[in-house]
């Protein structure tokens, strides 16, 4: 039996001592840590007039580097979550030798610090790399043009897909398709109408986290861009630059841009997330 | 007999002909080993491309071995910060009802979605020679940006949210009753903490721990923003690897480099194990029953 149920709940959760401390250390943290500092960044974006701000976000270089930017983070999106799917797939429902090395492996990019996937993947790459010297020949070129950023950015966001995939795929119930295959449906059926429609929604969660990290990214693509302006400069390379020629206020203006884009990112995460959690919990 | 036909059928149908199984296996495979073991693999291999002489040389350098401790000193600040952070964070998010409880928990996460290069940048509006405080700083000497602690700051930052993240729905799961059950029974809050809580999610708090480290020691973009790339000073390894990539000292930056992806390996084994301990956790917290009694805590 449950001592404090219902009502008396509330007066349960008083019992564990140490909420005042606990949280008044977590705010004064979260403050000094991340809050304070990222205010830091509107601040100093509020001594640029109107005019300065969208100038120094919407000159052409800059432009350049947006598109580049969000058009390769989104092909590595779109890359992993076809991969991402297959892998999950192949790692939950079929048994072959190595898998919990491939499983392991996955969290690669988690745990490689970028700079170090940066010049290995533009070593494996380059014209005289063990990769790049065969695709030379045919004329492909992957490393230091836009090529190598989508690239670098598949490595980075590969895990994202496959971890929040796996685990809706484990938890998926086996006698629907069951029951799909006895009401006569052929194996693609049950995976376009049964099996795709219950894991979409963690397959759009890992596109988003994907692409977020992508936009941010830039230990792993700087060294394999190539960072030619107009052509293959990131957006949090600008922010550098800015930066180096002591231009504060320019490259605080298009970090609040990157800043708002994370935002908006984060709170799509949190409501793909929370239709996730709905669609399980309609499931069980 | 009509049975076992009817089970083929079924099973036929929850799963792919042999083909299939295989192309798919094969696909996976291959993209595993394009994206992930060739670029881990030339790691090693450019790094003992001069033999193993060249290779120990590069890591006998001093520049290297500043770079080795400065990076060993930012995790050792940043990763014990940030876990008493996490404990703290969770015990009041996860044992508590209190309004704006999600939104607490959103800001946790708040730093993962910003650019690392964003996450240095702030640290210079408020502490660089142009910043909030800079002028300040500078009247009494203190310096932060191009030096050690901006390091230590901004490792910290983006390396906040890990612990936490990993504590906060384990803890959830979990419940209060074990906890309460101490309390009664007349044990202090830190007794109850240490005894009863800190044994049910030691796996989580390991595997936090063990990805905020590999994360701290291989910052770059942050790092970068506010370090003022000093050799012998201010270069944490990552940044070393960049110098030396940068002089075309190639030999010498794999070297640096494989330590870092040494570190990540180890950091792989010990999350797979974590991993595991760490899911029996969060099942057993869930399938344990309300009323589950104490003895059979001692049990798992």
């Amino acid at each position: 039996m449950r001592l404090f149920s219902g009502s008396s709940g509330r007066r349960a959760h008083r019992v564990l001592p140490g909420f005042g401390i606990t949280l008044g250390f977590t705010l004064a943290y979260l403050s000094l840590i991340v809050l304070i500092p990222l205010s830091a960044l509107l601040f100093k974006t509020f001594s640029l007039s109107w005019d300065q701000f969208m100038q120094a976000v919407t000159s052409p270089r800059v432009m350049a580097s947006y598109r580049l930017t969000f058009g390769a983070s989104f092909m590595a999106a779109a890359v992993n979550v076809v991969f991402g799917l297959l892998i999950a797939w192949v790692l939950v429902r079929y048994d072959f030798v190595g898998k919990t090395l491939i499983d392991a492996l996955i969290d690669l990019p988690f745990a490689l610090p970028t700079a170090v996937a940066g010049i290995s993947l533009t070593a494996l790459l380059a014209s005289n790399g063990w990769l790049g010297q065969y695709l030379e020949p045919w004329g492909i070129q992957l490393a230091f043009n836009p090529n190598g950023v989508v690239i670098a950015l598949i490595f980075i966001g590969l895990p994202f897909v496959v971890r929040t995939v796996q685990p809706v795929l484990e938890d998926a119930e086996k006698e629907l398709e069951e029951a799909a295959t006895c009401l006569g449906a052929t194996r693609w059926q049950t995976f376009a109408r049964v099996i795709f429609p219950s894991i979409a929604p963690a397959l759009l969660t890992g596109f988003a986290m994907a692409f977020a990290r992508a936009i941010g990214e830039y230990g792993s693509v700087i060294f394999i861009a190539g960072n030619m302006p107009m052509v293959s400069e990131i957006t949090p390379l600008i922010i550098i630059s800015k930066l180096e020629q002591y231009d504060y206020a320019g490259a605080t203006a298009v970090a609040v841009v990157m800043l708002g884009i994370s935002f908006a990112l984060l709170l799509l995460i949190n409501a793909l997330q929370a239709w996730q959690r709905r669609l399980a919990g309609a499931v069980a | 007999m009509s049975q076992s036909t009817q089970t083929r059928r079924i099973e036929a149908g929850t799963t792919e002909p042999a083909w299939v199984r295989y192309t798919l296996i094969t696909v996976s495979v291959g993209f595993i080993v394009l994206f992930l073991v060739l670029p881990l693999a030339t790691v090693f291999t450019e790094a003992l491309r001069k033999g193993g002489e060249a290779y120990l040389a590069a890591l006998q350098e001093p520049d290297a071995w500043a770079a080795i401790r400065l990076t060993l000193l930012t995790a050792a600040i940043a990763v014990p910060l940030n876990l008493v952070f996490g404990i703290a964070a969770a015990w009041a998010i996860a044992k508590y009802e209190f309004r704006g409880k999600a939104f607490l928990t959103t800001l946790v996460d708040l730093p993962f979605s910003v650019s690392p290069v964003v996450a240095g940048l702030i640290y210079v509006l408020i502490f660089g020679a142009q910043g909030w405080l800079g002028p300040w700083l500078q009247a009494h000497d203190i310096q932060i940006i191009f030096a050690v602690p901006g390091i230590v700051l901004a490792t910290i930052f983006v390396t906040f949210p890990f612990i936490a993240r990993e504590l906060i729905p384990l803890m959830q799961a979990q419940g209060n009753d074990e906890e309460q059950a101490a309390i009664v029974l007349g044990a202090t809050g830190w007794q109850t903490f240490w005894h009863v809580t800190l044994p049910n999610i030691k796996w989580g708090l390991i595997y936090g721990v063990i990805l905020c480290n590999a994360r701290a020691m291989g910052e770059f973009g942050a790092v970068s923003v506010v370090s003022g790339h000093i050799r012998g000073q201010t270069n944490t390894m990552p940044l070393h690897v960049e110098i030396l990539y940068n002089e075309y000292q190639s030999v010498a930056a794999f070297a640096v480099a494989s330590l870092l992806a040494l570190l990540a390996l180890v950091t792989l084994v010990i999350k797979t194990v974590a991993q595991w301990r760490h899911a029996n956790e969060v099942k057993a917290a869930e399938s344990a029953a309300p009323e589950r009694v104490s003895f059979e805590a001692s049990f798992v």
